[in-house]
């Protein structure tokens, strides 16, 4: 199943369902990066709130897509890694390097709303 | 009966050890109980004079030794009489749960059932001393029977110890972390007392957990109460400071005193990544600075009597 991307204003809303298959990963970021182009979206938040597993290739995808999404000019922001998500992670030593987290989706729209504020409003 | 007497001096004729057929041994343990029962009050009061002597179960009055030795030779008796010791594990439960808050140790309790045995022996020794083939094979009836009782009471006072061990350190590790919310969206973490790996982890879950249902934006970790920091806990810290970064937390450490940074910065833990300041007070004052919160002192306190 694709995972839905929302359009919000100037941000992209990718909403995680179910547990993805990395073939599915791969299609995510390749949706997001042409969707980021395609809408110039200022910044993306990936909800992951259903996930109850983050394999080393999923943490590693996420970080690629925030890396390739920086090069199309947006900011990412995961949100709702579970506290038994987290703990593994970094048990595993899986890090998401650079990118943004946030705990749910509010908080992920105030924090992309901070960092694109911080550039500068965008002229229309 | 004359040939049962040498039977272990190798004498020519091989007289057989004497077979022990379960209908004998089941009939020897039968007029071995009817011995023990016959001479009840007589063997108990022994048993509680060498008990005393011995000063074992000193934590009890000399009236509590003899009504629970009085119950224990009862159950002895039934356990040899019956062959099974589930009753005996359920009355050795029992007492273990009664006796182990009053002090009594594992050696006092193995030592009165070693006692019992010894004293339970020698009064065979003397009922038997005309006949030594047959003190021999009642010796074969009731020792097996003795050790498994023996062994049956060690091993469930010491399974009650570990079960009271496991629910102390249970009912401890509830009490010793708290997640406290002083302001919205500030949690403050208080870590009193060793952390060991497993304390660490619980710590971790707790935090991650009160992060999500607080939605908290900063955590203040006190480790003022820490008396020993090594690589595995600042190794711990680190990796909590992570996971709770990834729950879009902000993680400051309090209260490194001066001889754990030392050891720290001696040990090499890298600690670059964690925001650190010196006591609880910097940290709710530096959370409060993020969370945009201001403190104002209005007045001289003179709301205080």
């Amino acid at each position: 199943m694709r995972v839905p991307i929302l359009k919000q204003g100037d941000y992209l809303i990718a909403s995680i369902q179910s547990a993805l298959s990395d073939q599915e990963l791969m299609q995510l970021r390749d949706d997001l990066a042409e969707q980021a182009g395609r809408f110039r979206s200022r910044g993306i938040i990936i909800d992951v709130t259903v996930l109850d597993v983050m394999d080393s290739f999923a943490c590693r995808t996420l970080r690629s897509i925030a890396h390739i999404l920086r090069l199309r000019g947006a900011q990412t922001a995961i949100v709702g890694i579970q506290p038994e998500v987290a703990f593994a992670m970094v048990q595993l030593g899986l890090a998401l390097g650079e990118v943004q987290t946030a705990l749910d989706l509010e908080e992920g729209l105030a924090l992309l709303n901070k960092r694109t504020q911080r550039e500068g409003p965008r002229e229309e | 009966m004359e040939e049962r007497k040498t039977p272990r001096l190798g004498k020519s004729s091989p007289t057989p050890v004497p077979e022990v057929s379960p209908e004998s041994t089941a009939a020897l343990l039968r007029e071995l109980v009817a011995h023990l029962r016959e001479n009840r009050t007589q063997l108990r009061e022994e048993w509680v004079r060498r008990i005393t002597e011995s000063k074992l179960l000193t934590a009890m009055t000399r009236e509590e030794i003899f009504a629970e030795a009085t119950s224990v030779y009862d159950n002895y008796v039934a356990v040899l009489e019956s062959g099974s010791v589930e009753a005996l594990q359920a009355y050795a439960r029992d007492l273990s749960e009664r006796i182990i808050p009053r002090g009594v140790e594992t050696h006092e309790v193995v030592g009165i059932v070693l006692l019992l045995r010894d004293v339970l022996a020698r009064s065979l020794f003397k009922k038997y001393q005309s006949d030594f083939g047959l003190l021999n094979r009642v010796l074969d009836a009731y020792e097996p029977a003795a050790n498994r009782i023996a062994n049956t009471v060690a091993v469930s006072f010491v399974q009650e110890r570990e079960r009271i061990i496991r629910q102390q350190q249970e009912a401890i590790r509830e009490l010793s972390t708290p997640v406290l919310q002083v302001r919205e969206r500030l949690l403050i973490l208080p870590i009193i007392g060793v952390i060991d790996p497993q304390r660490a982890r619980q710590v971790t879950e707790q935090l991650l957990r009160g992060i999500r249902a607080n939605r908290a934006k900063v955590v203040v970790i006190d480790i003022t109460g820490v008396p020993a920091v090594d690589s595995t806990v600042a190794n711990h810290l680190v990796q909590t400071v992570d996971a709770s970064r990834l729950m879009g937390a902000t993680v400051i450490v309090t209260g490194l005193s001066s001889e754990i940074a030392q050891t720290l910065v001696t040990i090499g833990v890298d600690l670059s990544k964690m925001k650190t300041v010196g006591d609880l007070q910097g940290g709710i004052e530096e959370a409060e600075r993020l969370l945009g919160y201001k403190v104002i002192l209005e007045q001289t306190a003179e709301k205080l009597p």
